[in-house]
């Protein structure tokens, strides 16, 4: 069942959900925030339209800074930018930016702590044809590792404009993760989105398990939900989004409910939201886990669909873990 | 054993194999739906020249150990380079209609792993010449004959990865070490003028105590001289700065930045192959 405190889409569950690329609300969030807030400043390296920045840069010329191919330079003078008092917004690839800039991020963002802001287009299988190289796995390991770092995951277009509101409003180095595939947009403007609070979506009488997503495997968790919702088997759907700092709470809580817990996400098994739930829970309220991601191996090229199949991401998936976890918690 | 020789070269020869690969590059992007034409179509006259002149190599037993070695380094444009293994005999010309398709050997950005003649695996920028040079200087070690070509684009010289490895080259003067650079002027954001400018390039490598050679990079006779120029340095690697055409050989994409990363639809692709096989 809806949560109705969450407000999702009327159209949630029909065919009419209107599917929109995660990255477009990435870049409708920059173009209101430059409107809002004449610190920030967007910098690109040689990725201007891919990132959705090409909004930005085409209503604030002064504000938008082209770097060129050079993740590692561009994120070290988006610390300058920051050191100065801007607001920096430093986007690329997931892959090259943090993944090919990572020390200069960790000395010169956290440790200098800085409020840069880091976002990661392109993310997961997702990114489709382009393959491997640019199919990032690794990124949420990456930056939760790191004192300072803040870790966001939209799940949605909405929620990506959203999210980049309120990365610009606190002083802090925050790393925004955003999908390019298009992605049913479940949320409204009346979803509450607040980074550090999960968002409980779908909640049932007696739960025996509950399921934990960020980024498109949320609406995946959510379709699985229903399905064994169907099936007699009830749960709750957490929209995880901020991964550091991780909703104890709101996580423990629901752990407690139904001591079985499934995390799904777009993101290498281990390092991701699964590891840092499975770090919270094992110290503070062991229960059963299972964790639907990639399997330590690297994705290919294919269509996003096709390989959400192949790597084992859909809600047919999330509905066979939780089967097995609600087993093992049972047996 | 395919050999070079840049005299008496059949210039008819090598440019109608170049188109043959240029069409290929359009049919194989069209059905692929996605990746990246302009670069692709620009370097087939230097992949050509490098598959059917420059190097010393054997399709038919692609891991031969004295090999001359190519690491592409800008793998965005590997669809060239498919494209010329396959009119080479590394494979069927069938198989290119498999890029970027699940399970395909061919993925959109070259993997060493799925496709071991491709030397290493490739797509983020700026790290082929860095690769390329610790390989010849393992060669080196063990006096290995063969050479070492590295392609780079304009665009990845952006990235200071790059550049560490043009001081490290010119350190240990590994004049067995080729690199091509496809000076085509465009990048994903626009004009590398306007992206980040580059000029004075060859000044650049020149103050860093690399050979220099300035080349037409359509031009077969250019190419193979400036290769059989590099072969005669034994004090410093070379750098072939190769003006190209970026989508070179279909009126509307050459020279046009926005073809950095588009695929032709089934109209263009008509329209280009048409336009190709006219000029073969
Ligand atoms: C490290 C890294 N950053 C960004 C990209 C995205 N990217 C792919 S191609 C490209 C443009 C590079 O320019 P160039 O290679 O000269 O392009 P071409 O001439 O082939 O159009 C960029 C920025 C990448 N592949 N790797
Ligand atoms: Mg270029």
């Amino acid at each position: 069942m809806l949560n109705k405190t969450a407000h999702v889409s009327e159209a949630m569950f029909s065919k009419k959900i209107e599917s929109v690329p995660v990255r477009d609300g990435f870049g409708e969030g920059m173009v209101r925030l430059g409107r809002e807030n004449p610190l920030v400043v967007a910098l690109t390296a040689d990725l201007k339209e891919s990132t959705r920045i090409h909004r930005f840069a085409a209503e604030f010329p002064d504000r938008f800074i082209e770097c060129g191919v050079s993740e590692q330079g561009m994120i070290t003078v988006a610390s300058g930018l920051a050191n100065y008092g801007k607001i920096p917004f430093a986007c690329s690839f997931a892959a090259f930016s943090p993944g090919r800039n990572w020390e200069q991020i960790r000395t010169t963002i956290c440790l200098n702590d800085v409020p840069v802001k880091i976002a990661g287009l392109f993310v997961g299988v997702t990114v489709g044809a382009d393959g491997a190289t640019h199919q990032m796995l690794e990124d949420i390991s990456l930056m939760r590792s790191l004192p300072n770092m803040i870790v966001v995951a939209p799940s949605d277009a909405i929620e990506a404009r959203k999210a980049v509101i309120a990365a610009a409003s606190i002083n802090k180095p925050v790393y925004l993760r955003i999908p390019r595939v298009e992605s049913p947009v479940y949320t409204t403007e009346e979803t509450p989105f607040e980074i550090g609070k999960a968002v409980t979506i779908w909640e049932e009488k007696n739960p025996q398990v509950t399921i934990i997503a960020h980024g498109v495997m949320v609406y995946e968790s959510l379709l699985a939900a229903r399905e064994l919702s169907k099936k007699g088997i009830m749960s709750i759907v957490i929209n995880c989004h901020t991964i550091k700092p991780l909703d104890d709470q709101a996580i423990i809580h629901a752990a407690k409910l139904t001591d079985a817990v499934v995390v799904a996400e777009e993101h290498q098994q281990s390092g991701g939201l699964g590891g840092a739930i499975s770090e919270l829970l094992g110290q503070q309220y062991p229960a059963y886990i299972e964790i639907v991601g990639v399997a330590d191996s690297f994705g290919q090229s294919g269509k996003p669909k096709e390989l959400l199949e192949r790597y084992g991401l859909t809600a047919e998936h999330i509905a066979q873990a939780a089967r097995r976890v609600i087993k093992r918690k049972n047996s | 054993m395919l050999t070079n020789m840049a005299t008496n070269l059949p210039q008819d020869e090598l440019r109608a194999h170049a188109q043959a690969i240029r069409i290929d590059i359009i049919k194989m992007l069209n059905q692929a739906g996605s990746g990246h034409a302009g670069g692709s179509l620009g370097m087939a006259d230097i992949f050509t020249a490098l598959y059917f002149r420059v190097m010393h190599h054997e399709p038919e037993n692609p891991l031969w150990e004295d090999r001359d070695r190519l690491f592409l380094s800008n793998g965005h444009i590997v669809p060239v380079r498919y494209a010329a293994m396959a009119h080479a005999g590394y494979f069927p010309i069938s198989a290119l209609k498999t890029l970027r398709k699940l399970d395909s050997d061919l993925q959109g950005h070259p993997e060493r792993v799925r496709m071991p003649a491709l030397e290493t695996t490739s797509g983020p920028l700026g790290s082929g010449l860095g690769q390329a040079a610790g390989y010849a200087y393992a060669a080196r070690m063990d006096n290995r004959r063969f050479r070492v070509y590295c392609v780079t684009s304009d665009g990845e010289h952006n990235e200071g990865n790059h550049w560490e490895a043009v001081m490290f080259a010119a350190k240990y003067k590994l004049s067995h070490l080729t690199l091509f650079i496809d000076r085509n002027n465009i990048q994903i954001d626009g004009f590398t003028n306007d992206v980040m400018p580059l000029e004075p390039l060859s000044e650049k490598y020149k103050a860093f105590n690399w050979n220099v050679i300035q080349i037409d990079g359509h031009d077969f006779y250019q190419i193979l001289s400036a290769v059989e120029q590099a072969r005669s340095e034994y004090q410093r690697p070379t750098v072939i700065i190769a003006k190209t055409i970026p989508g070179k050989g279909v009126s509307f994409m050459e020279n046009k930045f926005e073809w950095h990363g588009k695929v032709p639809n089934d109209e263009e692709a008509k329209r280009a192959i048409k336009e190709l096989q006219k000029n073969a």
